[in-house]
């Protein structure tokens, strides 16, 4: 009983990432179509999708929900309740800064304020350039180097504000480089 | 739930009957053992969460959930052991744990389970202490508030809206301590699929969901409930009131046989116009002449003036020269008088109401079909059809609660078919969705009848021994091949013979169609063509099939029944059938009856701008907003000598009148309506009418007396003995029956049961006749000045005219103006946005409105809702006429889009006239329909 929703178009308007974007539907529509006819597929194809897109944009799950007839409501239940899946698109960078005992005793914490202060955003959030993502994990396992973080596979260790600064201005000239 | 093995269990130590299938919480139930629970419910699958409803069973190790335990024989099951209660007290332990423990100022207090079962387990409050839910109330739609911190998680209104509303808004979102029940994105109900029918307020056992109007109006037992019908649409769904200081505060849904606890956003929510400050209190009259103003007057004056009104152009003009409506809206008891009053007082027939616009091609095409012209089948079997095929109607939305007997069905498994020229709620859901082009349907139902003949898919047992004419039907299908109805409707050939086969090899298939299918010139023939439908493949006169016409109004079946119409006095008996006359004759003590049938609304309207309609006596109808070409219907009110308008408001009708009486308001009077299944209902009053309005009964009595006609009774009950002594099928109908549940027509005589559904072994004419049936393209089609079809129709929020649901405080909220839905495409084209002005005109008029744009709306075709008197759709229908029922064509009118300005400064918004180019250069005429 929604009004308006479109039903058709290769292209569309999303509802749910940052104003401007415009998602691609063909991936998506590929991946249903590859599951076509499958039972209790859903879960399988929300990793997929997020795979292709890099996070799961709303219009993709639209798509998934009128293709399986599963409700947005149940599909945002799913999303929500496993921390793999993603709503908003993702940096290109996955910053995760350690707030496990070790680090949180050393520190930490004002290492995520660091981060979050010199990139502009809040821990879960994307810059808008969509270069960094910053997390707060829990652990590690680098207690030995702590307060620690990591950069996508790289792990930083012995932190202090300062040395923050400098690493967060080396990804951020390759980002002007590239 | 129960199959056919039955053997003894062990309760408590008692034998209790159980079946195979039935749970231990259902056998326990049914030998009035009572077993806590929070997450089950009767109208939900049982799921085990809330394991308050937990069991010994003997041999069992474990504690077992009843709700979801089957039962076997000789099981012995122990519900009160010192185990059960210590477990079901650390559930309700921990549910506290986390509760605010503010039933002292909560709404629910008094009829709250949570509530309850603390005190029934002695717990004042929880022995852990830890982190407790704080989110603030959700107070964002208007309709009702939804507190998270008190939610329990027991999933009901989950449940509910994924099980039997189907609309699937909410459900558990985020992980571990954070879990809430959510909308997509939890981003507010108003945002999403919800549909507000509130079922899951009314199914939530603690005080997470409070209606907001009830919020402060008095607790559960500071109430008094009144159990009722609701007042909206014809499904006939009972409701309580509930009654503080002669005010009504709220409403829940009853276990009523049709709507089984449940109700939609207007039942449920839009009762508030029962105490509007618009409401009419005192009678007024005209006065300085026919341009003078309405001003108060006393009962005595005005009913003198109502009498002296009606009896002068009675003996002036002659009885034919006066005419009256009847009402969808009123009681059975009510309509009976006024058929009553302008036949033996008036002394003409020419009395009809606004059955004759929904389903006055029903009444006549199944009476032609079948021999009686009502809804085969009742509402529940609907649950059990294999396939169901909607034709022209948009169920979800102008009769919700069908909806969900829909939405059940295929739950467990039915399929179906949706015909519709618009993408309409149910569409979404279908196996199958046909978008046929208005006016079509004729082409479309001969195409599947092609289909399923050639296939051999019909059902020759029952053609052969139920049905005549097949052979001339077969003939004139042969044309219709499935090619040739897609170059007519649109439907693609397979999605034809996919139909013909889905539905011809169902073993029960029901058709659900309404104004669709009967709003067209052609509304009789399509009512036959669905008619030789059903007949063809064997589905009448058994459970879960049937021809079934949804009726629009409360109690527009009884309104016909009733005799509401120019041609039969009560239970459809022909006004040319001289034993009839004499029988009526007899009865109300008149000499003579006429014996001419009289006329029609529309036919109404027309002599009356001709001038020789001189009296017009109004009840409960709106035929400014309801009635086609309302430019027209505004000539002949303003030509009629002597107009009497009888309502609860001064509605763009009564604003006309002569005299203005005010009426009684269903919930201020006895009576009884009968639901779109037959089934007649008591209406009981629960608040006195406002100021001086007086039950609508009353008035008439009043108005006959005192035009020398003594009519008096002593309540409705007495009418209805007078009715069910003249009327063979509502023979067995009365008060004291009543009072044990609704009986369902034919029921003739007082120890019959009543009859769910019809023409069993045999029709009510004898042999059901096939009526071979040519398709016909509408009246006016649109070419390129006219290049649109415009259709018109209901939507969810509002009801009708618009009288009560717009003084609704939640339904205007949320819709509080008329729109035009236009496809995104044609949009692009006419370079029209979404929510721009646009004009929409047709050749009698021309209506300014919000363009609303949507795919459910094909390409070709616009649709405008017909509620809203300052966007009125009416402006723009048409006076073209079925020839056999003389219903109009609401559903189709050709019409062209324009952009309108933005500041343009209007009046009513609506420009009635003849033409609609002269609409361009003609500012908007002074008009009536300012709200």
């Amino acid at each position: 009983m929604t009004d308006g929703e479109e039903r058709d178009g290769g292209k569309e308007r999303v509802g749910g990432g940052p104003r401007g974007f415009e998602v691609n539907l063909d991936k998506v529509r590929e991946i249903l179509k590859a599951h076509k006819g499958e039972r209790g597929g859903l879960i399988g194809i929300l990793q997929e999708t997020q795979a292709a897109y890099g996070y799961l944009p709303r219009a993709a799950l639209m798509e998934i929900s009128k293709t399986l007839k599963v409700p947005m409501s149940k599909i945002y239940g799913v999303v929500t309740f496993y921390a793999q899946f993603h709503l908003k698109p993702r940096g290109r960078h996955v910053i995760r800064v350690c707030l496990g005992t070790a680090c949180h005793v050393r520190g930490g914490e004002k290492i995520l304020e660091k981060v979050g202060e010199v990139l502009g955003i809040q821990p879960g959030d994307t810059t808008g350039d969509l270069e960094f993502t910053l997390e707060r994990v829990a652990c590690l396992g680098a207690c030995g180097l702590s307060p620690a973080m990591m950069i996508d596979d790289r792990t930083y260790g012995r932190l202090t504000t300062k040395k923050v600064e400098k690493i967060l201005k080396e990804y951020s000239k390759e980002a002007q480089g590239a | 739930m129960s199959g056919e093995n039955t053997f003894t269990v062990f309760i408590d130590g008692k034998a209790v009957q159980a079946a195979d299938g039935m749970t231990i919480f259902e056998a326990a139930e049914a030998a009035h053992i009572e077993i806590p629970h929070l997450c089950h419910h009767p109208l939900l699958k049982p799921t085990g969460a809330c394991r308050l409803c937990v069991v010994e069973v003997e041999g069992a190790r474990a504690l077992q959930a009843s709700c979801t335990t089957p039962v076997r024989p000789d099981m012995k099951v122990w519900t009160q052991t010192e185990r059960v209660i210590e477990a079901r007290k650390a559930v309700i332990d921990l549910l506290l744990a986390n509760h605010p423990l503010d039933c002292l100022t909560c709404e629910k207090a008094g009829n709250c389970s949570l509530q309850d079962y603390a005190y029934m387990y002695g717990i004042k409050e929880s022995r852990y202490h830890g982190q407790t839910k704080n989110y603030a109330p959700d107070t964002s739609n208007p309709f009702f508030e939804r507190d998270h911190n008190k939610c329990i998680m027991c999933g009901r209104c989950i449940r509910i809206c994924d099980e039997v509303v189907g609309a699937n808004a909410i459900d558990y979102a985020y992980r571990g301590f954070t879990v809430k029940v959510a909308t997509a994105y939890d981003e507010g109900l108003e945002n999403s699929t919800c549909v507000f029918c509130g079922n899951c307020v009314g199914i939530c056992p603690v005080g997470a969901l409070i209606p907001k109007a009830e919020k402060g109006a008095g607790r559960i037992w500071q109430t008094k409930q009144v159990r009722t019908v609701c007042t909206y649409c014809g499904v006939g769904c009972e409701i309580n009131l509930r009654v503080r200081d002669g005010k009504i505060v709220g409403v829940s849904a009853a276990d009523g046989p049709a709507n089984r606890g449940l109700l939609c956003v207007k039942g449920r929510f839009g009762y508030d116009f029962i105490h509007s400050a618009d409401r009419l209190t005192t009678p007024l009259i005209r006065r300085g002449g026919k341009n003078g103003s309405l001003q108060p007057a006393t009962w005595d004056e005005a009913l003198s003036a109502v009498a002296e009104g009606f009896s002068r152009v009675k003996n002036q003009y002659g009885s034919d020269a006066l005419a009256g409506l009847a009402s969808a809206k009123c009681t059975n008891e009510e309509n009976y008088l006024m058929q009553k009053l302008i036949r033996a007082v008036f002394g003409t027939n020419n009395v009809d109401h606004c059955a004759r616009l929904c389903h006055a091609s029903s009444v006549a095409g199944l009476a032609m079909s079948f021999g009686s012209g009502a809804m085969t089948n009742s509402i529940p079997e609907i649950q059990d059809s294999d396939v169901i095929f909607v034709i022209g109607s948009n169920t979800a939305e102008a009769h919700p609660v069908i909806g969900t007997y829909v939405v059940r069905a295929q739950k467990k498994g039915s399929k179906l078919i949706v015909a519709d020229p618009r993408y309409v709620g149910l569409a979404e859901k279908a196996d199958l969705f046909l978008q046929h082009l208005p006016g079509t349907d004729v082409a479309l139902l001969n195409g599947i009848m092609h289909v399923i003949l050639k296939e051999r898919l019909y059902d020759e047992e029952f053609v052969k021994e139920r049905t005549e004419g097949f052979s001339e039907l077969a003939e004139m299908l042969e044309k219709y091949s499935p090619e040739e109805v897609e170059g007519i409707t649109g439907v693609s050939a397979d999605d034809i013979r996919a139909a013909a086969r889905m539905y011809a090899k169902a073993e029960r298939a029901s058709i659900l169609y309404a104004m669709g299918i009967t709003q067209h010139t052609t509304g009789t023939d399509n009512v036959m063509s669905v008619a030789n439908l059903a007949m063809l493949t064997g589905n009448v006169g058994k459970r879960s099939t049937g021809v079934n016409p949804l009726r629009g109004q409360n109690n527009v079946q009884g309104a016909c029944d009733m005799g509401g119409l120019p041609n039969v006095y009560t239970g459809y008996q022909a006004v040319t059938d001289e034993e009839v006359r004499k029988k009526f004759e007899a009865a109300w003590g008149v000499p003579s009856l006429p014996e001419k049938p009289g006329l029609t609304v529309v036919e109404i309207m027309e002599k009356a701008a001709h001038g020789e309609i001189k009296g017009l006596y109004i009840m409960g109808e709106n035929p400014m907003v309801s009635d086609p070409d309302i430019g027209h219907v505004q000539e002949a009110l303003r030509s009629v000598e002597f107009l009497v308008v009888q309502d609860i408001f001064l509605t763009e009708t009564a604003r006309f009148a002569d005299v203005v009486l005010p009426g009684a308001c269903f919930a201020e009077k006895e009576g009884t309506f009968t639901n779109t299944e037959r089934r007649v209902q008591r209406v009981r009053k629960a608040v006195e009418p406002p100021g001086e309005a007086r039950p609508d009964w009353a008035i008439l009595c009043s108005v006959a007396t005192r035009m020398g006609y003594p009519m008096q009774y002593q309540s409705p009950a007495d009418v209805m003995r007078e009715i069910a002594s003249l009327t063979p099928s509502y023979g067995g109908v009365s008060y004291d029956r009543l009072e044990k549940g609704g009986l369902q027509w034919p029921c003739p005589t007082p120890d019959h049961p009543g009859t769910p559904f019809l023409h069993k072994d045999k029709f009510a004419r004898g042999l059901g006749k096939f009526t071979p049936i040519e398709y016909k393209p509408p009246a006016e089609m649109p070419n390129g000045e006219y290049p649109f079809i415009l259709t018109t129709g209901r939507m969810l929020y509002h009801y009708h005219t618009g009288t009560m649901t717009r003084r609704s405080r939640g339904l205007n909220a949320i819709r509080p103006e008329g729109y035009v839905e236009i496809h995104p495409r044609t949009a692009l084209d006419l370079k029209i946005e979404d929510g721009d002005w646009v004009y929409v005109i047709s050749r009698r008029g021309r209506v300014r409105v919000r363009a609303l744009l949507t795919e459910r709306t094909p390409r070709r075709v616009v649709f405008m809702p017909f509620h809203f008197a300052e966007t009125a759709a009416n402006a723009l229908t048409g006076r073209a006429l079925d020839p056999v029922a003389k219903i109009p064509e609401l559903k189709v009118s050709a019409v062209r889009v324009e952009r309108a300005p933005d500041d343009e400064q209007i009046g009513p918004g609506v420009w009635y006239g003849d033409e609609g180019d002269k609409a361009r250069e003609a500012p908007a005429r002074e008009g009536c329909c300012g709200l």
